[in-house]
C-alpha cells in the first residue's frame, strides 16, 4: 500500500491518465520509476540497507536451501576447496525427488507425529500453567514479589545451562531425581534411557522453560483488565469461576493468542532441550523434526545436505500453513492480529 | 588486516625457507633438520580421554618446542565423539580446521576421500615407516596413498574388579554362557551387577557381532552382512544380556556410567579398551592397581572377536604450516614419544620397536593387549567406513530399549548401508 501512493501520485503528476502503476505501463514506467527515484531517493536511501541486509541474511540462505532441497548435493559431491585440493561440484538437479521421498516414507511422518505430540503437550501444558500463576501472583499475597522473581528465574538462566542441570538430574544411576525416589522406596525410573520416559522428561523440561514466559505475558494481560470489571461482577452475585471464565479469559484473549502462537512455533522448533537432552534418542524416540534436520546436515556421514534443506523447507511450509489457518480462525472471532 | 599481512609474509617466507631445504630433507627422510628451520603454530586437535590420558598428551605435544622453539603448538582437546563432524565442518568451510588431527582410524579413509587429508608418502611424517605394525597402518590407506601416521593401536577387552570376583567366588567368564551365570552368581552374593555394557556406542556391540561369526560389511565380496543370520545373533545376544540382568546399560551419557560405575565398584566388569586403563586407576576401587583384572572378551558361538581400533595422525591438506605438521606428526609417533605414552598411559605403542623397550615390554596391560591386537578384527578400510556406525548406533539402542526387535534393527541397519553404499548387495 505505502509502495502504490507515491507511484500514483507520480503518475498523475505527470498528466498520464492510462498508464497507473508499473503494469500497464507502455514504454513511460521507466521513466516514472526514475522520477520515483529522484522525488523519493533519500526513502528509498533509508530502506535500501534494511533491503540489502534481509536479502543477504534471510533471503539469500532461503533460496540457497529451497535450491539445494532440489538437489542431491551432500558431503561428497560438493564443491569444496581444501589447500591444494580443488574439488568441483558434482551435485545434480533432481527435481521434487526429494519431497516424494520425504513424504512418502515412514521418517517425515512418524518424526512429524512425535513433533505434534509434543507441540501440543508442551503448549497446552506451559499455558495452563502459565495461566494458574499468573492468577495466584495477581492476588495480593504476601512474598508477592519474591515468588515472582524465583518463578522468572528459569527463564534467566542460559537454556543449555538449564538443560545440562536437568540431564545431570535426570541420570538413572547417579541422578537426583532418583536418588530422592530411592529414599521414598520407589524403584529408579529410567528418564532418559526408556523411550516413553524420555518423551516425559523432554516435555517436562521444556514446559520448565517455557512457564515463565506465559506467566510474565499472562500476567502483564491480567493487569490490564479492570478491577472495576471484577466488582461490578461480584455486586451481580457472579461467583468466582464464572468471573474468571467471563471476565478474566476474554480480557485475555489478545495476549493469549498471541502467546499461544508464538510458543507453538517455538516449541515446534525447539532444538536445543532435544539435542542437549537426549540428541533426539534413545533410539530415535525424542527427535522432532528440526533436530533431525540438523541430524541429516552435521551428524550422520555423509552429510546430506539435500535431505537436511528439504526437511527445512518442510518444516517451513507446515508453520506457515498453521500460521495462515490460525489467523483465519482468530479473524472469524473478529480478533486483530 | 595487518595480522593477515604478517600470516601471508610468513608463509611466503616459509616458502622460501623450505624451497632452500628441499633437497636435503628429501635425502635425510626429514624430521632431522636442525631446530630452528622450521616455524609457525601447529594446532592439534587431541580426542583422548580428558583428565587421564589428555595430561600426557599436551605435555608431550608442547614438548614439540624442544626440538622445534620457533614452532608453536597448540594444544586442543575435541572430546571424541564430537571430533568427526567437528573436523568435518571446519575442514569443508576452510576455517578453524587444525593443522594435524587425531583421526581414529575409520575416520582416516573416510577424511582422505573426501579430500581434507593431506597425503603423507615422501614426507618426513612417515619417517621410518616400515617399523609401524601392520595392522596399525593398514586403515592409513587410501587409493595408494597414506593418509596417516599410526599413533597408537588398540583392541577390547574384560575389565574385571578382582575383588568383586573374589567375594563372589566365581572366575572369569570366558563365553557369553559363562558371563551370565558369573553375573547371576554376583549379583547373588554381592548384588551387584555383572556387567557395564555401553548402549549409546556401537563400538561397545562389535565384540558381540563378531562373536558371533557377524559383520558390519563384507568389502571384498561387496555385500552387506550385518543382517543375515550371524548378525541377527549378535543383536540378540546383546538384548538377551540386558533382559536377563546380566548386564545394565544406558542410552545416554554412556562413558561417564560405566566408568563411574566401575570405578566405584558398583559393576563387576566392564569391556573397555587401553584408553581406559589410565582413567579407571584413578578410581577408588583401583588405588590399589592389581585390583583390576583384564581378560579377553568372552566369546560368542563362533569365537572370541574384539575389534581392532587406534588412532592416526593425519595432516589437514589446508594446513598453513604443512611442514610444521609433518615434523609434529612424526615426532608424536616417534620411538622415544610413543614409549612415553606407553609408560605413563598403557596405550599400545604402533612401532615394533618400541615393545622392546624394557618399560614396555614390562607393562602388564600392554602385554595383554599386545596378542589382543594381533587377532582382533579389521573393519574394512573404506571411505564409508566412518558412515557405518551412526545408523548402527540408532538401531543398536533401539533394541537395547526395546523400540525395535534384533530382527528389524539388525534388517534397518543393513537397508541404511545399502542405501550409503551404492550398488552392494
Amino acid at each position: 500500500m505505502a509502495v502504490d501512493t507515491p507511484s500514483q501520485s507520480v503518475a498523475k503528476a505527470a498528466g498520464d491518465s492510462v498508464a497507473r502503476g508499473r503494469s500497464r505501463g507502455t514504454g513511460k514506467p521507466r521513466g516514472a520509476a526514475k522520477r520515483s527515484l529522484s522525488t523519493h531517493w533519500y526513502a528509498w536511501a533509508m530502506v535500501a540497507p534494511v533491503i540489502v541486509v534481509i536479502a543477504v541474511i534471510i533471503g539469500y540462505p532461503l533460496i540457497r536451501g529451497i535450491y539445494l532441497s532440489l538437489t542431491d548435493a551432500n558431503e561428497r559431491n560438493v564443491a569444496r576447496s581444501i589447500g591444494v585440493n580443488e574439488i568441483p561440484a558434482t551435485y545434480e538437479f533432481v527435481g521434487l525427488d526429494n519431497y516424494t521421498e520425504a513424504l512418502t516414507g515412514s521418517q517425515f511422518l512418524a518424526t512429524l507425529g512425535w513433533t505434534l505430540v509434543w507441540t501440543v503437550s508442551c503448549v497446552a501444558l506451559t499455558f495452563a500453567l502459565g495461566l494458574a500463576l499468573a492468577n495466584i501472583l495477581n492476588r495480593k499475597i504476601a512474598g508477592r514479589s519474591a515468588y515472582r522473581l524465583m518463578l522468572i528465574l528459569p527463564w534467566a538462566v542460559p537454556g543449555f545451562v538449564s538443560v545440562f542441570a536437568w540431564r545431570f538430574l535426570y541420570n538413572q544411576d547417579n541422578g537426583l531425581l532418583n536418588k530422592i525416589l530411592a529414599g521414598g522406596g520407589i524403584d529408579a525410573v529410567p528418564w532418559l534411557n526408556d523411550p516413553t520416559w524420555a518423551k516425559f522428561s523432554v516435555i517436562l523440561v521444556n514446559v520448565w522453560l517455557g512457564v515463565p514466559f506465559m506467566m510474565v505475558a499472562l500476567l502483564g494481560g491480567l493487569q490490564s483488565i479492570p478491577s472495576e470489571m471484577y466488582e461490578a461482577a461480584e455486586m451481580d452475585g457472579a461467583n468466582a469461576w464464572q468471573r474468571f471464565r467471563h471476565i478474566t479469559m476474554p480480557g485475555l484473549r489478545s495476549v493469549s493468542t498471541t502467546v499461544i502462537l508464538l510458543s507453538t512455533i517455538w516449541t515446534f522448533n525447539m532444538f536445543p532441550v532435544i539435542f542437549l537432552l537426549t540428541r533426539g534418542g534413545p533410539g530415535e524416540a525424542t527427535q522432532i523434526l528440526v533436530t533431525q534436520a540438523y541430524k541429516f546436515s552435521f551428524e550422520v556421514s555423509p552429510r546430506d545436505f539435500a535431505q537436511s534443506s528439504t526437511w527445512g523447507v518442510l518444516i517451513l511450509v507446515l508453520l506457515m500453513l498453521f500460521a495462515a489457518v490460525y489467523r483465519r480462525v482468530l479473524r472469524k472471532q473478529g480478533e486483530v492480529w | 588486516m595487518r595480522r593477515g599481512i604478517a600470516a601471508t609474509a610468513l608463509v611466503a617466507a616459509l616458502g622460501v625457507t623450505l624451497a632452500a631445504c628441499g633437497s636435503d630433507s628429501g635425502s635425510d627422510g626429514g624430521g632431522a633438520k636442525g631446530s630452528g628451520e622450521l616455524s609457525g603454530t601447529v594446532t592439534w586437535w587431541d580426542t583422548s580421554t580428558v583428565g587421564s590420558e589428555d595430561k600426557v598428551f599436551k605435555k608431550v605435544a608442547e614438548d614439540f618446542k624442544k626440538k622445534h622453539p620457533k614452532v608453536t603448538v597448540k594444544y586442543v582437546n575435541v572430546p571424541f565423539g564430537e571430533a568427526q563432524n567437528k573436523f568435518k565442518n571446519a575442514a569443508q568451510s576452510g576455517s578453524g580446521a587444525p593443522d594435524v588431527i587425531r583421526s581414529e582410524v575409520a575416520w582416516t579413509p573416510e577424511f582422505a576421500d573426501l579430500g581434507y587429508l593431506a597425503p603423507l608418502d615422501g614426507t618426513p611424517a612417515l619417517k621410518n615407516a616400515d617399523d609401524f605394525l601392520d595392522q596399525a597402518s593398514a586403515s592409513t590407506q587410501y587409493k595408494g596413498k597414506t593418509y596417516g601416521v599410526p599413533q597408537v593401536i588398540d583392541s577390547m577387552g574384560i575389565f574385571y574388579n578382582k575383588k568383586i570376583f573374589q567375594d563372589a567366588g566365581v572366575e572369569v567368564p570366558k563365553t557369553i554362557g559363562e558371563l551370565k551365570t558369573v553375573a547371576a552368581k554376583i549379583k547373588e552374593k554381592t548384588g551387584k551387577t555383572g556387567l557395564y555394557l555401553r548402549g549409546d556406542d556401537a563400538y561397545w556391540f562389535l565384540s558381540f557381532l563378531y562373536g558371533e561369526g557377524g559383520n558390519l560389511v563384507d568389502a571384498e565380496k561387496k555385500t552387506v552382512t550385518v543382517d543375515n543370520a550371524a548378525g541377527v545373533k549378535g543383536f540378540k545376544v546383546v538384548k538377551d544380556l540386558v533382559d536377563s540382568g546380566a548386564a545394565k546399560t544406558d542410552a545416554t551419557d554412556g562413558w561417564n556410567n560405566m566408568q563411574t560405575a566401575f570405578k566405584d565398584g558398583k559393576v563387576a566388569m566392564m569391556i573397555n579398551g587401553p584408553w581406559a586403563v589410565a582413567d579407571t586407576y584413578a578410581g577408588k576401587e583401583f588405588k590399589d592397581k592389581a585390583n583390576l583384572g583384564i581378560a579377553p572378551v568372552p566369546a560368542g558361538s563362533a569365537g572370541q572377536g574384539a575389534p581392532q581400533g587406534g588412532h592416526n595422525l593425519a595432516v589437514y591438506a589446508g594446513s598453513k604450516n604443512l611442514d610444521a605438521s609433518y615434523a609434529f606428526a612424526e615426532y608424536m609417533t616417534s620411538v622415544e614419544t610413543q614409549a612415553t605414552v606407553a609408560k605413563e598411559l598403557s596405550l599400545l605403542p604402533t612401532r615394533e620397536s618400541v615393545y622392546i623397550k624394557p618399560d614396555v615390554a614390562t607393562n602388564e596391560m600392554i602385554g595383554f593387549f599386545k596378542p589382543v591386537v594381533e587377532k582382533a578384527v579389521e573393519r574394512p578400510w573404506i571411505p564409508e567406513t566412518g558412515s557405518l556406525f551412526a545408523p548402527l548406533v540408532t538401531e543398536y539402542t533401539k533394541v537395547l530399549t526395546g523400540q525395535t526387535s534384533p530382527d528389524a534393527g539388525a534388517k534397518a541397519t543393513g537397508d541404511a548401508y545399502r542405501k550409503l553404499l551404492k550398488d552392494w548387495k
